[in-house]
């Protein structure tokens, strides 16, 4: 433990840890001092000049060096000056006035210099209700200002720094927040000063715009309304919002976020939600969201909702009661018997998955997860263990990222990586491609598509590298799907998890497998039992089929092609999909807005999300639906109460032994204190107060047998001459069923893209941003041309769900 | 008496090398280089008693002697940003003696272990940055810079390092974020450059007069420096002089030489033989002290006695203002200049000198009341000690001292 250092602050008396700052021990035992450019995740500035306070030092006698005493206790030197209690660091024995005659004198004045800048446009500023300016102004500012309108500085207003972020020139106050978190906690150096004195402004120099997709988070801490949301601005006053907890399902990384609500005549009367604002939980997200959690909520409140339970009629969709649709559905599965097929992807919660699971069980049919990646059933083997948190990792843990590209696959785990590195863990990143991780890496290892387990075995063979991993008191290896299928990740999955078992790096604390999986609850699925199959289309050929949370049709014309020939197709989905025009039966799900549920993240952490948004329609809860059609198949399953089947589920589901929703429901107390009535300190970010969720114990943290299969991987497909290899890649923005509906990330989702080795592109004799042919196993599109020279020369790269139904790796012929 | 700093004006042709080694040139260094221990070299530099000629006086030898030394590599950055108002000393230094300049750049860099040396340069002296890459290179040339020198294993090379045209970067943390090619702005200080300069390594920023003044304490010996000036002021200085005298320039005197010396021996006297009413010894940054009786100009000038008639000595760029000068003229002036070269680092001089800029201004302008007056001293008051660093300050120093000690002026204008 560091060492202690003990001072005064207005007279009360704090202990904390040796290199604290004043500002942040006195905000520990209650006391706010003012701050704008203080955060307590960012390094100290000294900047705004709002928390001057008064210092003291005890006296020494510059003969003996004793204290020097006064009526029995050391006599206190004051500073002449005021000083920033946002640079000083704590000492012993310092005495700290953030309320006397002098320092309240400094804080006015600070505050009287910054409005003589500011437009005070309050009632029309986004941030007026939950502004750190206008709190700080009714707290310590003049009531008067003797600044003449007239001379004030009129500045650019509603600049868009790229097409997610405005920026209000008039209300900045030039506190770099932003360009602080852009630099030392994004990684994305892509806005910056521009001019000097008061001329001083923000820009963005990237192209396009604020190119960063942590860019949202600007705009939360931000202490005035200059940084605002393209989604959010001129959308609410803060009052008027309703907060809800919840857990963002864009990707396996489970960040804690709060739905903000209101209802509202331009949705007809609706309570719709306004933005979705970080929750701190300093285990997964600490009070940061991707831009693509951020945004891309949309999808819930789309038009295209599924409101009524269908049956189709002369080869109509027509309207159906729910209890005619589910019986026809469940007359079906027990009809076809051991040909009862379900397809479940892992946008469904714990409780969704767990009743498919167990429906399948009770029947005679079989579970599939919808996923293009495999190996799930060795992170719940080998972990991570319990207690895992990336915010703790430093010194000591060495982190291995291989076959993902994290800042697009998982960004806060990008994020958490990156810091992690940066606190002296050793990170190596593996990948066929460069990666922004690289930059923070101690190595770098460089392979062929289609070397990744050689890559991954090499670890323990002996070099310098792999010494570094041994060595390792810790070790967590994150895998991902970068040029990758199902049968491919799952012989990347078993030699990490072998090498990790060999290193007895599992089930441990920082310790164990991560899956970066596609979808938010795919490791859920695999704690359920589910599996995935790489030739879907034969599996679902022929079958009655119960499509859940999936959309296969639009996904892969193979997969339409199998499910044309399907005996039967039961849809279940919260929006009308191209699936649902082959469906005999359509089943209207509730959104993740307007349920309660669970969902358990990569790093295996059961998180409980709420209901924030009235039902759509005649919607249902997938777990509730799935009982109604099991109880038609004379299965008890429990359809009402989600926190009794997750009750049901922790009794027959290992890993869950002994949780419930109250323990998910636990919170514990969080540094740096947010979300409070005092939000000028760490911004808009909500508390969590609703539960930061329990990790999930690994089978080798509970001493179970571990066998770790071997699995070969299939060699890749060898392109003719005039082919090359495609693989698929995963981009953040794709065309994916709950990000397409965000109009606003149009722009950053754009076209089909193909990425090509410039060599490749000269042979091909075509240019980056040309328009070319695409064609690999019957599949054939239209995708633009993009370069990266990191890439060897035979491989193209296709980003998933962008168009081209690209599963696994192919030959493809580019013209 | 033989000039210390101003040589050339002793010696012609001194920057040349040939004629600056026939004048004992580089025999300071090379003797320290061969025969002297590094701290040494920072004792005899301690003993002379030399004070920072940037405008802060802090003795040299003991900012030496704070180099961090469990942290390398060291660096030695010698501060040619000048760029206050009325200061035109290093530019004479450098265009006309350069090689003692660097001799002392070096002589530096070898006390505290620095094998690399940068000159920073304000922007408009691109051609003083050609003459003196030239100069290195003879140097190197010479065998006075590059590897191994005079034998031993001690390396240094020096590089001149151009700034973009901003007052800020003299102060020294906003040089070295501009060096490392950042935006030039202050940093929060403490860490020192001593523990905490150019890119996180210890650093020692010196003035070019302070390091031109160090080849000949080597040679002469501490004793030689300390016998002249005061005995709180050790040396000569050069004092830029300007303003309403006959013939501003370059002085070089020692520490002690009274005002009238220098504006009436030296200067000439007051242009058509006015009376002084002010003077600011520290350029634009300057306390305007008030000339009101004898006794002020019979003050000696070193930093204790200056400071004794209210206000520094700073960098001796001794300004003087006769009656025809209105002072809320000459605070609008400064004002100006200060809200321009504000860096926006800081609220408080970010805000305050724009907010003092237009109250200068609508006072000088005659569309100020008296309220003006006492909103514009109390706005420089409310910046005072509050500021990041020493330009919000300074830029208060004209305006408060100008309206308390020449408030008639002000009445005057907002009368009008």
């Amino acid at each position: 433990m560091s060492k202690q250092v003990t001072l005064t602050i207005d007279g009360k008396q704090v202990t904390v840890p040796e290199g604290t700052l004043v500002v942040d021990a006195a905000k520990m035992i209650g006391i706010d001092i003012p701050v704008f450019c203080h955060h307590p995740k960012l390094e100290p500035v000294g900047m705004c000049r709002m928390c001057l306070v008064e210092l003291g030092r005890p006296m020494r006698d510059r003969n003996t060096g004793q204290f020097v005493m006064e009526n029995g206790s050391p006599k206190i030197q004051f500073m002449p000056k005021l000083e920033t209690a946002c640079t000083t660091k704590v000492e012993d024995g310092l005495v700290v006035l953030t309320q006397s005659a002098k320092a309240t004198e400094g804080q006015k004045g600070t505050l009287e210099f910054l409005l003589t800048s500011h437009p005070l446009d309050c009632p029309i500023c986004d941030k007026g209700g939950e502004c750190p300016l206008q709190n700080l102004t009714m707290a310590h500012g003049p009531g008067k200002s003797r600044f003449i309108y007239d001379e004030k500085k009129h500045r650019d207003k509603m600049v868009p720094l790229g097409e997610l972020i405005y920026l209000d020139r008039e209300r900045c106050i030039q506190c770099a927040r932003c360009i602080r978190f852009q630099s030392e906690i994004a990684g994305d150096s892509v806005i910056g000063f521009d001019e000097r004195g008061r001329s001083t402004q923000i820009v963005s120099f990237s192209d396009p715009g604020f190119d960063s997709v942590f860019s949202g988070n600007t705009s939360d801490i931000c202490p005035v309304g200059a940084l605002t949301t393209a989604d959010f601005r001129f959308g609410a006053r803060p009052w008027e919002l309703e907060a809800q907890a919840s857990i963002c399902t864009q990707c396996p990384v489970g960040c804690n976020t709060t739905l903000n609500t209101r209802r509202e005549a331009k949705a007809g009367g609706k309570i719709v939600v306004k933005r979705v604002m970080p929750r701190q939980n300093e285990e997964v997200n600490e009070i940061w969201l991707c831009d693509k959690g951020r945004f891309a909520y949309h999808y819930a409140e789309g038009k295209a909702r599924l409101t009524k339970p269908q049956v189709r009629k002369d080869g109509k969709l027509t309207r159906a009661s729910w209890e005619a649709a589910t019986k026809l559905a469940a007359e079906n599965f027990l009809k076809a018997k051991k040909n009862f097929v379900i397809l479940a992807s892992g946008r469904l919660s714990n409780e969704d998955l767990f009743n498919l699971k167990t429906l399948s069980e009770h029947s005679e049919g079989k579970a599939y997860l919808y996923s293009h990646m495999a190996g799930g059933e060795l992170t719940s083997l080998v972990g991570v263990g319990e207690g895992t948190n990336f915010g703790k990792m430093g010194a000591g843990t060495t982190i291995v990222v291989v076959a993902s590209n994290l800042y697009e696959e998982a960004p806060i785990w990008y994020l958490r990586v990156k810091q992690a590195a940066e606190r002296g863990a050793n990170l190596i990143v593996m990948n066929a491609r460069e990666t922004k991780l690289d930059k923070y890496a101690s190595f770098v290892v460089r392979y062929a598509y289609g070397d990744e387990v050689k890559t991954v075995n090499d670890l323990s063979k002996k070099s310098k590298i792999s010494d570094s991993f041994l060595k390792s008191e810790n070790a967590v290896i994150l895998y991902g799907s970068d040029g990758l299928g199902v049968s491919g990740s799952a012989a990347v999955a078993s030699a990490c998890a072998k090498l990790l078992h060999d290193n007895d790096s599992v089930g441990k604390p920082n310790n164990g497998l991560i899956g970066v999986w596609g979808r938010a609850n795919d490791q859920g699925a695999w704690e359920m039992g589910f599996e995935v199959e790489e030739d879907l289309a034969k599996v679902l050929k022929g079958k009655a089929v119960y499509i859940v949370g999936a959309d296969p049709v639009a996904d892969d014309p193979k997969l339409a092609k199998a499910l044309e020939g399907a005996e039967f197709v039961a849809v279940q989905d919260v929006m009308e999909t191209a699936t649902i025009e082959i469906a005999n039966v359509v089943l209207p799900a509730q959104a993740f807005t307007e349920r309660e549920g669970t969902l358990t993240s990569g790093e295996r952490r059961v998180q409980r999300f709420y209901p924030a948004v009235p039902v759509t329609g005649d919607a249902k809860a997938d777990f509730a639906i799935t009982s109604q059609i099991a109880r038609h198949m004379a299965v008890v399953l429990e359809g009402t109460s989600v926190s009794a089947v997750f009750d049901i589920l922790a009794e027959s589901v290992k890993s869950f032994e002994g949780l419930n929703y109250d323990k998910l429901a636990e919170v514990k107390p969080q540094w740096p204190i947010v979300g409070r009535g005092d939000l000028y300190y760490g911004g808009t970010t909500y508390e969590n107060a609703q539960g930061m969720g329990v990790q999930l114990s690994a089978a080798a943290a509970r001493g179970e047998k571990l066998s770790i299969p071997r699995v070969q991987k299939e060699a890749a497909p060898r392109p003719k001459e005039n082919e090359l290899l495609a693989v698929p890649v995963t981009k953040l923005y794709d065309r994916g069923t709950t990000v397409r509906p965000a109009e606003l990330l149009h722009e950053r989702i754009g076209d089909a893209s193909v990425v090509l080795h410039p060599d490749a592109a000269k042979e091909l004799g075509v240019e980056a941003g040309q328009t070319v042919n695409v064609s690999f196993n019957g599949v054939s599109g239209e995708a633009v041309v993009k370069l990266d020279d990191t890439i060897s020369v035979g491989v193209a790269l296709i980003p998933r769900s962008m168009g081209l139904a690209i599963r696994e790796p192919v030959a493809v012929k580019v013209k | 008496m033989a000039h210390v700093l101003l040589r050339h004006r002793d010696i012609p042709d001194i920057n040349k090398l040939e004629v600056y080694k026939k004048n004992g040139g580089f025999d300071a260094f090379k003797n320290a280089v061969t025969k002297m221990k590094p701290n040494e070299v920072t004792d005899v530099v301690k003993n002379s008693g030399l004070r920072g000629r940037g405008g802060a006086g802090f003795p040299t030898g003991m900012k030496w002697a704070f180099i961090d030394n469990k942290n390398w590599p060291h660096y030695v950055v010698a501060n040619a940003d000048e760029s206050e108002p009325g200061t035109f000393k290093d530019r004479e230094i450098m265009e006309s003696n350069p090689f003692q300049f660097l001799e002392g750049v070096a002589i530096a860099s070898y006390a505290v272990g620095a094998t690399a040396a940068y000159v920073y340069l304000r922007g408009e002296f691109w051609q003083v940055v050609a003459f003196l890459d030239e100069k290195i290179a003879e140097m190197e040339e010479a065998g006075y810079l590059g590897k191994d020198l005079f034998g031993t294993d001690y390396s240094l090379k020096i590089y001149t390092h151009l700034g973009a045209g901003a007052y800020i970067c003299g102060e020294e943390t906003a040089m070295l974020e501009s060096m490392e090619g950042k935006r030039g702005q202050p940093r929060v200080r403490p860490p020192f450059p001593p523990s905490y300069g150019l890119y996180g390594k210890p650093t020692i920023v010196n003035n070019v007069e302070t390091l031109t003044n160090v080849p000949l304490i080597l040679a002469n010996g501490a004793d030689w420096y300390k016998k002249m000036g005061t005995a709180d002021s050790a040396g000569v200085k050069v004092f830029s002089l300007s303003g309403r005298v006959r013939k501003p320039g370059n002085y070089e005197l020692p520490f002690g030489t009274t005002f009238r010396e220098l504006i009436y021996t030296h200067g000439g006297g007051v242009q058509d033989s006015h009376k002084v009413k002010a003077i600011m010894p520290a350029g634009a940054s300057s306390s305007l002290i008030l000339v009101d009786d004898d006794k002020v100009l019979d003050t000696p000038m070193d930093y204790a006695s200056v400071r004794t008639i209210g206000g520094d000595l700073g960098s001796a760029s001794v300004i003087v203002v006769d009656e025809t000068v209105s002072i809320d003229w000459l605070i609008n002036k400064t004002m100006h200049f200060f809200k321009h070269e504000s860096c926006g680092k800081c609220t408080t001089c970010r805000e305050g000198t724009y907010w003092m800029s237009h109250l200068t201004e609508r006072i000088h302008e005659g569309h100020g009341k008296p309220a003006d007056v006492d909103l514009l001293l109390n706005v420089a008051k409310q910046m005072q000690g509050k500021c990041l660093c020493a330009l919000g300050e300074f830029s208060t120093m004209a305006v408060v001292t100008g309206i308390e000690r020449f408030r008639e002026d002000f009445d005057k204008a907002v009368k009008a």
